[in-house]
């Protein structure tokens, strides 16, 4: 199939953004061999762009503001990335069951999934940080248990409509087991809405993470985050601006190349919604 | 149709239990309020906490106090705030129009700003405007809404001067909040006008109307874009939760005294009546508002009512 120069584009801004971002991570211990809480004293409150060796500037600690974001990536990743495994691993196990096989299990699923999409999630995500308190394992244990029946219902109507093709009864004809019609023939067949879900859904926890974060009810502060450095530099905005704009550049930025490659990922897998050119 | 509506209706109260079930649940595994009135009191022994605790109907049993604050909800007496004894009814009653306000003032500059510009995207498909309009779309949804807010605050209130930081006093303390709200509607908006007008621009009635020699804006507006409305309604309904979860988390940015502040404060002094009146309120709105917007699209498409 013939791709336009747009939809490359898309993708190249996509991965490129992506993919840069989540180096700049792994290398960050490389990088910035001082870490993210070395203080510069004598180099407090240093503009952007104006020595190499603080490229993005310091904030009013002395701490290397380049260092710290790249620091916090790791977090927002590490959440992002987690809590989509983890939701897509149970979500999809129990679609492909529910699909496959039917019945009272599946009717059950159904109906809690259809309480759980009309939860107020963000309310309930305050709430429960607000009270329980919350860490990076907790947070993505939130999310995975707040979005496993997205996947759940994907999976589920791909699989009740892949059983209707020749396939999988020529499977079922010639004898295949049970078990290797889902993991070999439905399973990767399922795939593609998946792995659309699992982008987007990256970057939404993302952002759920750095909102919990700013308002005092994600990471522990002590710890270099988007969110947490974004609360620190709201006190400080007057004197030191860009200690505010830099870990929201790199939200946006990442965000912004998972929506890329998300969308990018949507068009390929159903061509319904592609824009001719 | 009453089969629908009765199902639908029944899984709205069931969720709205589930959502008290789980706040009163989770609230009362966290710090003992006593102890945080108590804080600064001088000397305390164990018996005056208890005493505390009694006077606040914290020493009855778990499903007691859960039973009394739904009757309570039922009979519209949301009791009285830990702090200082207001009821709580009062203090909802004067943050929630506030949110209100933020939240459909938002909303509507948004619909004002994605409806052209959506329409535009769709007739011109794949042309440059549409291309324009979906990269700063792609843009304004990578937005963290609280970033956005910070970055108003420092063009307009701190470089150039012209809007309040925060607060509610006067009408240009609006302003900021509903633009940022409304930047990132907007975002999403925009593509949801899109794709229902492409849907409805391929509708033969649209080739008549424009065969008849109608104007294009006409065509456009008059024609194509009320059969977009059910849809369109649709969509924006289904996401006013989200809309009121990014208006609680901008209030806070700016300090505007509505259910979002009243749930943040609450929060901090482990204030249960109110914070549980605030998430009860706010989610049955929500979930009001996504059965209002089922029974709408039931009533409109048949095919929706058999699942």
């Amino acid at each position: 199939m013939k791709t336009s120069p747009y939809r490359s584009l898309e993708f190249i801004l996509g991965a490129g953004l992506t993919g840069a971002m989540v180096l700049a991570v792994l290398l960050s211990d490389v990088l910035f061999a001082d870490g993210a809480d070395a203080m510069d004293l004598a180099m407090r409150l240093t503009l952007p762009f104006q020595t190499l060796s603080h490229p993005l500037g310091t904030d009013p600690l002395g701490r290397d503001v380049l260092a710290r974001v790249v620091s916090g990536g790791r977090i927002s990743l590490t959440v992002g990335v987690l809590s989509v495994a983890s939701a897509a691993a149970v979500g999809t196990l129990a679609g492909l069951v529910a699909g496959y096989y039917r019945g009272v299990w599946d009717a059950i699923l159904m109906r809690w999934a259809d309480v759980q999409l009309a939860l107020p999630f963000i309310l309930i995500a305050i709430t429960f940080a607000a009270i329980l308190g919350t860490d990076m394992w907790k947070l993505i244990a939130f999310m995975a248990i707040a979005q496993w029946v997205q996947y759940a219902r994907v999976v589920r109507a791909a699989v009740i409509v892949l059983c209707e093709r020749e396939f999988i009864a020529a499977a079922h004809a010639v004898g295949v087991r049970n078990l290797a019609i889902l993991w070999r023939h439905l399973l990767p067949n399922a795939a593609a809405p998946v792995l659309v879900l699992m982008t987007l859904n990256v970057a939404n926890n993302i952002l759920l993470e750095s909102s919990l974060t700013f308002l005092g009810l994600g990471i522990d502060p002590l710890i270099p985050s988007w969110g947490g450095m974004l609360a620190d530099g709201r006190t400080y905005l007057q004197t030191a601006w860009w200690v505010s704009v830099f870990p929201g550049l790199a939200i946006m930025l990442t965000v912004l190349g998972l929506n890329l490659l998300g969308d990018w990922l949507r068009d390929r897998s159903d061509p319904t919604t592609r824009s001719p050119t | 149709m009453g089969a629908f509506l009765l199902r639908r209706l029944a899984l709205a109260v069931f969720v709205v239990f589930v959502v008290t079930l789980l706040v009163a649940w989770a609230i009362r595994l966290s710090g003992d309020p006593a102890m945080m009135l108590a804080d600064g009191a001088g000397s305390i022994t164990e018996q005056d906490l208890r005493n505390i605790r009694a006077a606040l109907g914290l020493d009855r049993p778990f499903t007691a106090q859960y039973l009394g604050f739904i009757g309570g909800m039922l009979r519209g007496d949301m009791g009285h705030s830990f702090m200082g004894g207001t009821p709580v009814a009062r203090m909802v009653a004067q943050a929630l129009p506030l949110t209100l306000l933020l939240a459909f003032l938002s909303l509507g500059v948004s619909l004002l700003a994605s409806i052209p510009l959506g329409v535009q995207a769709a007739v011109h498909r794949g042309g440059w405007a549409d291309q324009t309009i979906r990269i700063i779309s792609l843009i304004g949804l990578s937005f963290p809404n609280f970033w956005l807010a910070i970055m108003m605050v420092l063009v307009f209130s701190i470089a150039l001067g012209w809007l309040p930081p925060s607060g509610a006093g006067s009408l240009s303390a609006l302003v900021m909040p509903v633009l940022t709200m409304a930047t990132i509607l907007t975002a999403t908006n925009v593509r949801l006008v899109r794709t229902a007008m492409l849907e409805t621009l391929s509708a033969q009635y649209i080739t008549v109307a424009r065969s008849k020699g109608l104007a294009e804006t006409v065509v456009l507006y008059r024609h194509a874009l009320r059969n977009c409305a059910i849809p369109l309604i649709t969509y924006i309904g289904l996401q006013f939760g989200g809309l009121i979860g990014g208006v609680v988390v901008v209030e806070r940015v700016f300090n505007w005294p509505g259910m979002g502040s009243l749930a943040f404060d609450a929060v901090a002094a482990r204030d249960y009546p109110v914070l549980q009146a605030v998430v009860t309120v706010l989610a049955a709105m929500i979930v009001a508002v996504n059965l209002l917007v089922d029974i709408v699209y039931g009533l409109v498409d048949p095919r929706v009512r058999t699942e």
